[in-house]
């Protein structure tokens, strides 16, 4: 059999693995601070002679779709935005760093500063930790500070830090939690251009137009390799036809 | 099948029940003392389909893989303890917490339930209650021929007889707060009990230690904004539509190849 079925079955096979991440995008629409995921389609020759005409199509990730995402007012104290560029350092599930621009904070019984996933936020050193309080405020440049229990309101404390970074985004990479990570493992130092906004939340920023469009063309496009897999079967069949004795 | 049939699935799983925190708040929305919550999403695992890195020579490597993400979930619907609106009633029982807080009561069943819902009543005893008919921790039993009944901000109850111009004191309203009011579990009729994530109360007087103040004759509105849940609520409406145009996408693409091939 001619290898243009396989190499239309290639087409068609990838096409639905777009279609799965657009519609992780799509389903991603409304989680707070969560960025797309773009995936790309990449050609894979065949090696020999005679096999350079034939090209399999290979799905791959090209990463993560850094735009930001649209501001939206809460008025929650404890909600803040990453105006601009720039991440949050939070505490990964096995105690590394990572990165994330949710800012649904809350604090835990213990004291922790937790965002809205449960993710430990980092501070100067290590996860924040808030002594009792009867106000908590977070400043623009990150700092949590409190009115400690039985204080006055006006005897401030500053607390910590949080740790906002601003690295390159071409060293950043989402891992299999989606969390975003440095893609080499270094260590990120904290910047301090990067400016929160309390009292809002950012949104997602999958385009959810953009993502339609994309899903009705990626359906398009694999009716357009079933179609040719049909041809395909059509012409095996005609040759033998041509070939048969009677 | 599909994974995109079951992503697609996740997504409309998740605004539904967004949908349904938004019709609980919307009904609610006249509810004394309701804190309002919201639905918290996080995206799923992701699958690594092509791993990054992975040899494609002996000597070169893909420069990038492919993960595909597995969609969404709710993780948690949070209640949000801003304050609500005090709204007057002239009602000599009612009373508002100004700042943070809660009333104690004492449930039938002997446990401590915890509640910013002021609109308390007196019972055959001379009890105050709630509407449910709870009791209020400490208990305060005002004298049946009580003329008048006044709350201080600080907590203290008085009350003037007949017969003499002095008031007398029955009592002190106790407020308790918590580390994490949001880890509080709600059980209905306005009530909520301490769970593992909220702390253990701590009580004191009002007006002290950063508990909120008492505002006798006033109660505490519900906090849903109700412009706000009504644009929560179309967009929670149009990704799901988004979601549901997906499925159907998705089933034509296989219904495209049972038919074709």
């Amino acid at each position: 059999m001619d290898h243009f079925l396989y190499i239309a079955a290639s087409g068609a096979r990838e096409t639905m693995l777009a279609q799965a991440a657009n519609t992780h995008n799509l389903a991603n629409a409304s989680t707070t601070g969560f960025r797309a995921d773009i995936v790309t389609a990449q050609s894979a020759y065949l090696s020999g002679a005679g096999e350079g005409s034939r090209a399999y199509a290979g799905m791959k990730g090209r990463g993560v779709d850094f735009k930001e995402g649209v501001i939206n007012a809460t008025g929650r104290g404890l909600d803040i935005a990453i105006n601009g560029p720039g991440w949050m350092a939070v505490e990964a599930p096995d105690g590394s760093e990572a990165f994330s621009r949710r800012g649904d904070l809350r604090i835990s019984e213990y004291g922790q500063l937790l965002n809205g996933v449960g993710q430990s936020l980092l501070g100067n050193a290590g996860p924040i930790a808030i002594p009792p309080y009867t106000d908590v405020a977070i400043g623009a440049d990150g700092t949590v500070s409190i009115v400690p229990l039985g204080e006055d309101p006006n005897t401030l404390v500053a607390v910590d830090r949080i740790k906002l970074i601003n690295p390159d985004n071409s060293l950043l990479s989402k891992d299999n939690n989606g969390l975003v990570i440095m893609t080499e493992g270094e260590v990120a130092l904290p910047d301090t251009s990067v400016k929160l906004v309390s009292g809002s939340l950012e949104s997602s920023n999958v385009n959810s137009v953009q993502a339609m469009v994309q899903m009705i063309e990626l359906a398009r496009q694999f009716e357009t390799h079933v179609k040719m897999m049909k041809t395909a079967e059509e012409l095996d069949s005609s040759s033998a036809k041509l070939m048969s004795m009677n | 099948m599909n994974q995109a049939l079951w992503i697609a699935k996740t997504g409309l799983d998740a605004q539904q029940t967004k949908m349904a925190n938004i019709a609980n708040n919307l009904a609610n929305s006249s509810t004394t003392g309701f804190k309002r919550s919201r639905a918290i999403f996080e995206d799923l695992l992701y699958q690594n389909v092509r791993q990054v890195g992975a040899k494609s020579s002996q000597d070169t490597q893909l420069p990038s893989g492919l993960q595909l993400g597995t969609g969404v979930r709710t993780v948690a619907t949070e209640k949000l303890f801003t304050q609500g609106n005090l709204t007057q009633t002239e009602n000599l029982l009612d009373m508002a917490i100004e700042g943070r807080g809660f009333f104690q009561i004492l449930m039938p069943d002997g446990g401590q339930a915890y509640t910013r819902d002021g609109s308390f009543q007196v019972d055959d005893q001379g009890q105050m209650v709630t509407s449910g008919g709870y009791v209020l921790q400490p208990s305060i039993t005002l004298p049946e021929n009580a003329l008048s009944v006044n709350i201080g901000r600080d907590g203290t109850v008085s009350v003037s007889l007949p017969g003499t111009t002095a008031v007398s004191q029955v009592g002190t309203v106790q407020l308790a707060d918590f580390v994490n009011p949001a880890g509080l579990q709600a059980v209905g009729e306005n009530l909520f009990l301490e769970s593992n994530a909220s702390g253990s109360p701590q009580t004191g007087n009002p007006g002290l230690n950063g508990l909120g103040s008492l505002v006798q004759g006033y109660v505490e509105s519900s906090n849903v904004n109700v412009v706000e849940e009504l644009v929560n609520m179309i967009e929670t409406q149009r990704a799901y539509e988004m979601n549901s145009k997906a499925i159907s996408t998705t089933d034509q693409m296989l219904q495209y190849v049972a038919q074709n091939l």
